[in-house]
């Protein structure tokens, strides 16, 4: 018969961090040409410190950013200080072919969801090909340069979480993408055991996601007990507005919070006003129909 | 606004559970259900969905809830298993909706795979059907030791209690066949929401707990830090280039716990060394680490390690090394596994080409039918073979150990077979001088000690002393079938894990120095 519960003897951010470590280094150790997406946002950032928990202050693998030209400017600035003080590989790409033609939702010429598909599926899927341009950091100087390396990436770090939305929930952590870029989700390879699809056809990639496990709520807990630095636009400095989740200016609003601090966000989402509202509320591209991000996803979107 | 939240559940280990069964019994409507009334919901989710089932012209399931693909809400059924996040005052759980059909077993196997517990869903009215049977013998072997079954959809036979209790019989008969002792049996109606978060006036004969209640009772299961060490090296690092002049073994540990002082032994190399430092980045030092901890040491003697061997603790009970082992295999390729190709086999870090040797019985894990005869292993079906490395493997066996016994077989870079190691088997030659050799703590070695007999046999004296298992071989005769047979009985000797000195049997006058390994 069932036993009565005993005292959890661990911590649950310790068993959350101990399999994202485990993931990144099975990483590490499987793809040559491995990249980690950073956006920025407080996700990506953590996986950057799981990181450099894996491998032990450093961070042996390319960050890449893809650049909308619509990130909040502070977002850019924090990118950049993170990367020389970590000493950071920093690629950044860019669709400048469609910023340069207008080819933009702010600009009015294309819907939300197609300017996500131009500005972010596009460029990220020519950036990893090395089809288009990659600038890299330099970290002496703080300028960007061209980089060299114009191998396809063949694995990918991303910070999906399961709880964000339906097809995130039902991801893998290390997930095939055929050489179109594309999800198929009806078709995902068994995972167990700490064995993973490690193993990929010429021309094909993998994506890898350490974080699909956390919650919004867990990340917050790990930037509190690791004291991880984060941009200060997702507390609030006295308007009683602040940005639960950043992505492009135009298409992520602020909420009406004023948290001012990592603990009283914690609050917030575990008794406060959010704690029964999803964080991608405010992302205007989820909401344009019931499968918008599940569209995305399989066109290569994060 | 702050308050102290000391009694949190996030404060405890969270719990993963599987929901499994047969197609269409209701799983993810329970699971939809146990959302709602517990009111775990984002809020709007509920609405927005029921609008949606409105615009087209679609009668509302709670089921989805969790079917978010659009080919799961157009078909109504579930494709791959979801992660749902959910939490009572007790602790944290990820509830992982499982699909029911055949054709998507890979994906019940992945989430059961991650899962402490399970809950078994069986539809009252259609009854134990193929595969609730196969998920549960599934369950069973991929390690899951408590289960629950949920008699579901009681509102279609009327909360007939002689229903529930045919099912029951007919369910407990099936598991105790396996092995498994469920944790109990719930009469629920997902649809109407009877005995998930609360109790069924409809059923008054029931007085079990809830599905709710039931969840509370399961028990998270603590990593073993008890058994002894065990831990896959992911990696060696060493960031030169970065100023860092450490090298770091880093990995997961399985099972037990390492110390700095300690003396590791790796796998199947036999190398060993000393545990110098558990290193850390931004925590508190530490100079142990335990069972479920990613970590990372340093080695007081620089040794080679690659990816693939497994550290262990000296003293403790040995990995087993070997070419060939039999094992369980469940299979899940649309192409049969068969003899004459080749495979590869993961198990820890290690990655080596494999075959199958024999297959001795293959079973069909829904009747539980036995076939001797077949050459094949087919899809969905769990055999009992032998396996042939074509390099040598560390690994343990399921009794003794569940974590280091469990294997992967790719096929074309996917993984298409599961397996547990059963039993090791001597290589293919009846030898076995890699685990002999290991388990002697040595390497084996012929040494030949030129000059008079002297040094050859104070060697063997010194070996002797220092705990090998070493022995002393005279080469006088000049015969030639004398020496082909010496040199027979030095590679058995070797092939047993036995350092061997060899020398002239009788004391000459010349001074023999050098003692060189060959
Ligand atoms: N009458 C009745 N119908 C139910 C009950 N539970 C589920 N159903 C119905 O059974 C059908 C299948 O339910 P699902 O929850 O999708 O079944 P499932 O087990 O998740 O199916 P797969 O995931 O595809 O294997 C749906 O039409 C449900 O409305 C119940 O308790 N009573
Ligand atoms: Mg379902």
């Amino acid at each position: 018969m069932l036993k009565p519960l005993e005292a959890p003897p661990v911590d649950h951010l310790d068993q959350l961090e101990a399999r994202s470590v485990h993931i990144l280094r099975e990483a590490y150790a499987n793809f040559k040409q491995l990249c980690m997406l950073w956006s920025i946002g407080k996700d990506s950032t953590v996986l950057l410190w799981l990181a450099r928990k894996a491998f032990f202050g450093h961070v042996p693998v390319p960050l890449v950013h893809i650049d909308t030209s619509y990130k909040i400017p502070e977002m850019i600035a924090y990118r950049d200080r993170l990367a020389i003080e970590w000493n950071l590989t920093m690629i950044v790409g860019q669709n400048t072919e469609a910023l340069l033609a207008k080819r933009t939702f702010p600009e009015g010429a294309v819907d939300r969801i197609a300017c996500c598909g131009l500005l972010k599926t596009e460029a990220l899927k020519h950036t990893l090909s090395g089809e288009w341009p990659r600038r890299r950091l330099n970290l002496k100087s703080g300028q960007y340069e061209p980089d060299r390396n114009t191998e396809p990436f063949t694995g990918v770090i991303v910070g999906a979480r399961a709880d964000e939305e339906g097809s995130r929930s039902k991801e893998r952590y290390f997930s095939p993408r055929t050489n179109a870029n594309a999800w198929d989700v009806g078709e995902q390879p068994p995972e167990f055991w700490n064995q993973y699809k490690t193993e990929f056809a010429p021309g094909t990639h993998v994506r890898i996601h350490p974080l699909l496990d956390w919650t919004e709520l867990n990340i917050w807990e790990y930037i509190r007990r690791e004291q991880i630095p984060t941009v200060s636009l997702y507390y609030d400095h006295g308007s009683g507005r602040r940005y639960r989740s950043l992505g492009c200016g135009p298409c992520t609003q602020c909420v009406e919070s004023g948290a001012r601090d990592v603990p009283e966000i914690i609050e917030e989402l575990k008794s406060g006003k959010f704690a029964n509202i999803a964080e991608r509320s405010g992302r205007a591209q989820d909401r344009d129909d019931g499968g918008g991000l599940e569209t995305l996803r399989r066109d290569g979107y994060m | 606004m702050l308050t102290a939240t000391a009694t949190l559940p996030t404060d405890h280990r969270r719990l993963n559970l599987v929901i499994g069964g047969h197609v269409d019994h209701g799983k993810s409507t329970i699971i939809g259900r146990l959302l709602a009334d517990t009111r775990s919901l984002p809020e709007g989710k509920l609405e927005q969905v029921r609008a949606r089932c409105e615009r087209n012209s679609k009668p509302f399931e709670y089921a989805f809830l969790l079917d978010a693909l659009k080919d799961e809400q157009a078909q109504g059924i579930t494709i791959d298993a979801a992660r749902v996040f959910f939490k009572t005052a007790q602790r944290p759980y990820i509830l992982i909706d499982a699909p029911g059909h055949i054709e998507f077993l890979r994906n019940l196997i992945t989430g059961a795979a991650r899962a402490e517990a399970a809950l078994l869903v069986i539809d009252a009215k259609e009854g134990v059907r193929e595969n609730s049977r196969r998920h549960g013998y599934m369950m069973g072997m991929l390690g899951i030791r408590q289960l629950v079954v949920l008699v579901n959809k009681m509102d279609l036979v009327g909360y007939d209690r002689e229903v529930f209790r045919r099912i029951e019989a007919e369910f407990r008969a099936f598991l105790s066949q396996l092995g498994v002792k469920p944790d109990g049996f719930i009469p629920v109606s997902g649809r109407e929401g009877d005995n998930i978060a609360s109790r069924a006036a409809a059923m008054p004969w029931y007085q079990g707990p809830t599905v709710l209640e039931t969840l509370d009772r399961f028990r998270s299961e603590e990593p073993d830090s008890d058994k002894p060490f065990r831990m896959a090296v992911q990696d060696v690092y060493k960031f030169t280039g970065q100023g860092d002049e450490r090298r770091i073994v880093a990995g997961t540990i399985d099972s037990g716990r390492v110390s700095a002082g300690e003396e590791v032994v790796f796998y199947p190399s036999g190398k060993r060394s000393k545990v110098a430092s558990i290193e850390v980045f931004s925590r508190a030092p530490q100079s142990a680490a335990k069972a479920g901890e990613a970590t990372g040491f340093t080695l007081a003697e620089q040794i080679y390690l690659s990816r693939g061997e497994i550290a262990t603790v000296a003293g403790q009970p040995r990995l087993q090394v070997v070419t060939r082992l039999k094992a369980s295999i469940f299979w899940l390729g649309r192409e049969p596994l068969v003899k004459q190709k080749d495979y590869v086999l993961k198990l820890g870090s290690a990655r080596v080409p494999v075959r199958v040797e024999e297959i001795h019985r293959v079973l069909d894990a829904s009747t539980l039918d036995v076939d001797d005869a077949k050459s094949q292993v087919d899809r969905h079906e769990v055999a009992e073979c032998t396996l042939r490395t074509s390099r040598p493997i560390a690994c343990d066996l399921a009794s003794d150990l569940a974590a280091t016994s469990r294997f992967v077989l790719v096929e074309d870079y996917e993984i298409r077979g599961g397996g547990i190691v059963r039993e090791a088997l001597p290589d293919a030659a009846g030898k076995g001088a890699v685990p002999f050799a290991a388990r002697h703590h040595q390497r084996a070695l012929v040494l030949v000690a030129a000059g008079e007999r002297g040094p050859a046999m104070k060697a063997d004296d010194g070996l002797l002393d220092a705990g090998r298992i070493a022995t002393c071989l005279g080469l006088e005769s000049s015969s030639e079938e004398t020496l082909r047979r010496i040199s027979e009985a030095a590679q058995l000797l070797r092939d047993a894990g036995v350092i061997l000195v060899a020398g002239p049997a009788e004391p000459t006058t010349e001074r023999g120095s050098v003692l060189e390994p060959c």
